[in-house]
């Protein structure tokens, strides 16, 4: 479980996040939309301490992350993270850029980390790319390697921030395809994302941001057929 | 014009023997800056303000000055402070191996810096802590930055390394001198050991693109 309280969070003179609370219970999955600029990204990198909010505080399972005596790296062990650009590990091969982290992290041997590092590029659909260099492969194969590579950590949470945004349409559905899996083995996931379409039919409920602002929260269907502010009015109507 | 080079050929041995002693020194005075240099650099890539200040200070100091002058702070002056003579191999040791480690120093501080930021991210992300994220992702991909010019450093340094002939050191310059002093001819040991500088700088080019085509194979 995700606890976010009076989130805010400061660059400089400007507010980007605006006293931000919500809750994300275990096996949820949320979608955030907004307008570019909203403070989406900034919110979910707090979520994993990528950012430190200005104020406010975190928990997850009930443990206070913003503390400042927290050890962050132990944290960020069970939050997995999907960049919109990938940021593989360009020197080394699939099978070692999803291998590495259970190595290095949770000291597994490397027969282990192998082993279990090729069963999730099975799921993710790319047993033929392990020994690949990641600039071998499509932005599809590189999202789904950086699922993969994010899975082998075995976090609770998974956290994305625009995963199909940096790639060609015909690609997205292959990494929204992985996602959905991962939504049915009951995952947390907290998803930025523009796919409308995706968000309505796997999150259990939307966070709409707009400003730095949480202008308006709930269930996809509600949200999307029947916006309660003229915020999130506007924004459907130029995005859908 | 008379070049007349059949004056030279007994010398030929001495010069020759001039290779090993510029090259033995420049060797280790890349041995070095090299290690100095990565000192600094972790020095400059650190958060603490002390650190920083003690690595920029000691680059803007052996960069802003002549080489030629931290030679001679080092052969003369120093001796004259401390009542102690240091030979003219471990001068030119310090003052070609100090003077390097800074540039050096910037040039694995700006190699480590071009790496993408969305690397450390991603590290950090999946919670590697800060040296393993040093070692195996950051580094690995910040050598190919590096090499390039930290060869052109290793080039830059062997051509200069004539200068200890000031200090009497005996490397290939000075033999030169003293051949041209022998001989009353300074053409022809001169264009000699030019020859000589001229392959050794040919032959580490050679070696630096070699290393370079290697690095790039997994691009
Ligand atoms: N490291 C930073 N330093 C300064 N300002 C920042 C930083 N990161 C983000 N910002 C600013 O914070 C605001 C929110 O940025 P953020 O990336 O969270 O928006 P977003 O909703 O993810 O937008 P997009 O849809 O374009 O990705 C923007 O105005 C941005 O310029
Ligand atoms: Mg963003």
């Amino acid at each position: 479980m995700i606890k976010a309280m009076n989130i805010t969070k400061d660059f400089g003179a400007n507010t980007v996040l605006k006293d931000i609370s919500t809750i994300i219970k275990q096996g949820q999955v949320v979608a955030i939309i907004g307008p570019s600029g909203s403070g989406k990204s900034t919110f979910l990198r707090c979520l994993n301490l990528l950012e430190e909010p200005t104020s406010g505080n975190i928990f997850i399972n009930d443990k206070k992350i913003t503390d400042k005596k927290v050890d962050k790296l132990a944290i960020r062990r069970n939050i997995g993270m999907v960049f919109q650009h990938f940021h593989l590990f360009p020197h080394m091969t699939v099978l070692e850029n999803v291998a590495y982290a259970p190595q290095k992290v949770k000291k597994l041997s490397k027969a282990e980390a192998e082993s279990t590092a090729k069963k999730l590029l099975d799921k993710v659909g790319l047993t033929d790319k392990v020994a690949a260099y990641p600039n071998r492969l499509s932005g599809g194969q590189k999202q789904r390697v950086a699922i993969a590579r994010a899975l082998a950590m075995e976090p609770e949470i998974m956290l994305f921030d625009e995963p199909t945004s940096a790639l060609d349409p015909e690609m997205v559905k292959e990494v929204l395809d992985v996602m959905k899996d991962l939504v049915d083995t009951g995952m947390t996931m907290v998803i930025v994302t523009h796919e409308m379409n995706f968000a309505k039919e796997v999150a259990d409920r939307v966070l709409f941001l707009a400003d730095g602002m949480l202008v308006e929260e709930g269930n996809p269907q509600e949200f999307f057929e029947h916006p309660k502010t003229e915020r999130a009015q506007d924004f459907l109507a130029k995005v859908l | 014009m008379n070049l007349d080079f059949s004056q030279i050929v007994p010398y030929i041995p001495f010069m020759i023997e001039g290779i090993w002693v510029t090259l033995g020194f420049v060797f280790v005075s890349i041995l070095v800056g090299l290690i100095l240099g990565i000192i600094l650099a972790l020095f400059k890539i650190t958060k603490s303000k002390f650190l920083k200040g003690i690595a920029n200070v000691y680059t803007s100091i052996f960069r802003g000055t002549p080489l030629i002058l931290q030679l001679m702070i080092i052969y003369f002056a120093i001796p004259q402070l401390t009542g102690y003579d240091i030979e003219p191999f471990v001068s030119a040791i310090l003052a070609f191996g100090l003077n390097s480690a800074a540039y050096v120093s910037e040039i694995i501080r700006a190699g480590i810096m071009a790496v993408d930021r969305g690397q450390i991210e991603a590290a950090e992300a999946l919670g590697v802590s800060y040296r393993p994220m040093m070692q195996n992702i950051i580094l690995p991909q910040a050598v190919k930055n590096i090499l390039p010019a930290l060869m052109n450093e290793f080039i830059t340094l062997t051509k200069e390394s004539a200068i200890v002939s000031t200090i009497g050191y005996l490397d290939l310059m000075r033999r030169a001198q003293i051949v041209g002093a022998d001989i009353y001819r300074n053409f022809e040991p001169l264009l000699f050991v030019g020859a000589i500088y001229w392959v050794m700088v040919f032959i580490l080019t050679k070696l630096g693109q070699a290393a370079e085509r290697r690095l790039r194979q997994s691009d």
